[in-house]
């Protein structure tokens, strides 16, 4: 157990969630992390399917990494990765229906998330099955609690709500508080996105871009 | 042996296997979850149904409402008449209008009424919608909206109920011949019997919202007269 979670092995699953996030340092993954966190839910949702996908994805593509011809690599790991995306949307068309419209074509296009692939270039196709489900899972969430961060946010602000519960109260709006509509935009995640990278690097000064 | 995994003949069938097992993995899931998915598509269609007749319902209770309130879903043609005594729910959104017009007739407190399904352009996408009738077929019992892919905060306010409630009580025609419509919002409303407030800023996705709605009521107009003449 305590060789599971070695000191390498918790540094592989922690290092994505801030000094090596995807999103904040990468800047992979941004064209979903803007479409889908008008509102939390979807945001959450998107979020926990990427960290499946990659995770799992990384583990296949880990355990057959010997096998594959290398002139066909990265088909493979596209033809994983897709079979899994594919997967993934029916389970949501069949149980999570009503965020399954909402996040549309988008988890379709996780197939061409960038960090998916980059994870498996990069990581699963030279590591044991064990770490690279650790580094799919890191990688995942390190995306997904951005997502989350700029969902939450937006809905606030752009509906006065989270989840689809008011949070508002109705007094504040009596009062002359209007929604800002330019939330509920894709303009709005860009700089929102912007913002927590700047205040993410100010904070962490020894980070290098 | 150490296998060559470089060359051609192993690539090939690599390709191969690779591409049967996840065929068959996908056909599997895809098969086994196709009545939960069909399901959900089923209700989420009753319910924008029933949405157009005011009536909002939990998603458990969608299906029996529905069942207690559409009492047929003939499928009517340009000319008015009745093409099939049912099945008109099951027509494919795309399909509806070229040439068949779905009608749902509905029992609501003792009172009938007709709901027209719609298909129409939007800004970016697909819109389409439910308008639903008084027996007297002119007058407008509620309406609703929804869309693919309208821009958030704007085209897509059409699919909210302060948009919809403009409708209720407007007649879908009058003796001008000036057909059920959104105006710019605050303008001068001309025709208030037919004319709704639009959407500021979503002028051309309430343009869609338009020529939906006056290209349906032409193709139903000789269903609607026929039974207008009956009543």
């Amino acid at each position: 157990m305590s060789q599971l979670f070695s000191k390498d092995n918790r540094q592989i699953l922690t290092a994505p969630l801030n000094g090596d996030n995807p999103i904040m340092i990468q800047i992979l993954g941004i064209c979903s992390a803007l479409a889908v966190t008008a509102q939390l839910e979807p945001a959450i949702v998107m979020g926990l399917s990427v960290t499946v996908i990659t995770a799992f994805s990384n583990v296949i593509i880990s355990i057959i990494r010997k096998t594959i011809p290398n002139r066909i690599r990265i088909i493979i790991q596209l033809v994983v990765v897709a079979a899994l995306v594919t997967v993934v949307s029916m389970v949501l068309k069949a149980f999570a229906y009503d965020v399954s419209v909402k996040l549309s074509v988008y988890v379709g296009l996780i197939i061409t998330n960038c960090i998916l692939m980059g994870r498996l270039e990069a990581f699963a196709m030279m590591n044991k099955p064990w770490e690279s489900f650790l580094d799919g899972i890191g990688n995942g969430l390190g995306y997904a609690w951005i997502l989350v961060v700029i969902g939450a946010v937006r809905e606030l602000l752009g509906s006065g709500t989270l989840l689809g519960y008011t949070i508002i109260p109705q007094g504040a709006y009596d009062a002359g508080y209007v929604n800002n509509g330019m939330m509920t935009m894709p303009a709005m995640a860009l700089i929102l996105l912007g913002i927590v990278i700047g205040v993410h690097r100010a904070v962490n000064k020894d980070i290098k871009s | 042996m150490k296998l060559n995994t470089n060359s051609n003949i192993y690539t090939i069938i690599y390709a191969c296997v690779v591409v049967v097992i996840v065929a068959f993995l996908l056909a599997f899931v895809s098969s086994a979850l196709k009545a939960p998915s069909e399901a959900n598509e089923r209700i989420d269609q009753q319910k924008q149904i029933l949405a157009s007749l005011n009536l909002k319902p939990e998603k458990a209770q969608v299906e029996s409402q529905y069942k207690q309130v559409v009492v047929a879903d003939p499928i009517v043609d340009t000319l008015g008449n009745v093409v099939s005594e049912s099945g008109g729910f099951k027509v494919k959104r795309k399909d509806i209008g070229k040439p068949q017009l779905p009608v749902y007739v509905c029992q609501i407190n003792g009172e009938t009424k007709y709901v027209l399904p719609m298909v129409g352009k939007g800004l970016w996408g697909t819109i389409w919608g439910y308008l639903a009738l008084n027996d007297d077929c002119e007058t407008v019992y509620g309406a609703y909206f929804s869309h693919e892919s309208e821009t958030a905060g704007l085209g897509a306010l059409i699919a909210e109920a302060d948009f919809q409630s403009e409708f209720k009580g407007k007649k879908i025609h009058d003796a001008e011949g000036n057909y059920l419509s959104v105006v710019k919002f605050g303008s001068k409303q001309e025709h208030p019997e037919v004319q709704c407030d639009g959407i500021s800023g979503a002028t051309l996705t309430t343009n869609g919202v338009n020529a939906m709605i006056s290209d349906y009521l032409k193709m139903y107009k000789n269903f609607l007269n026929k039974k207008k003449q009956n009543l």
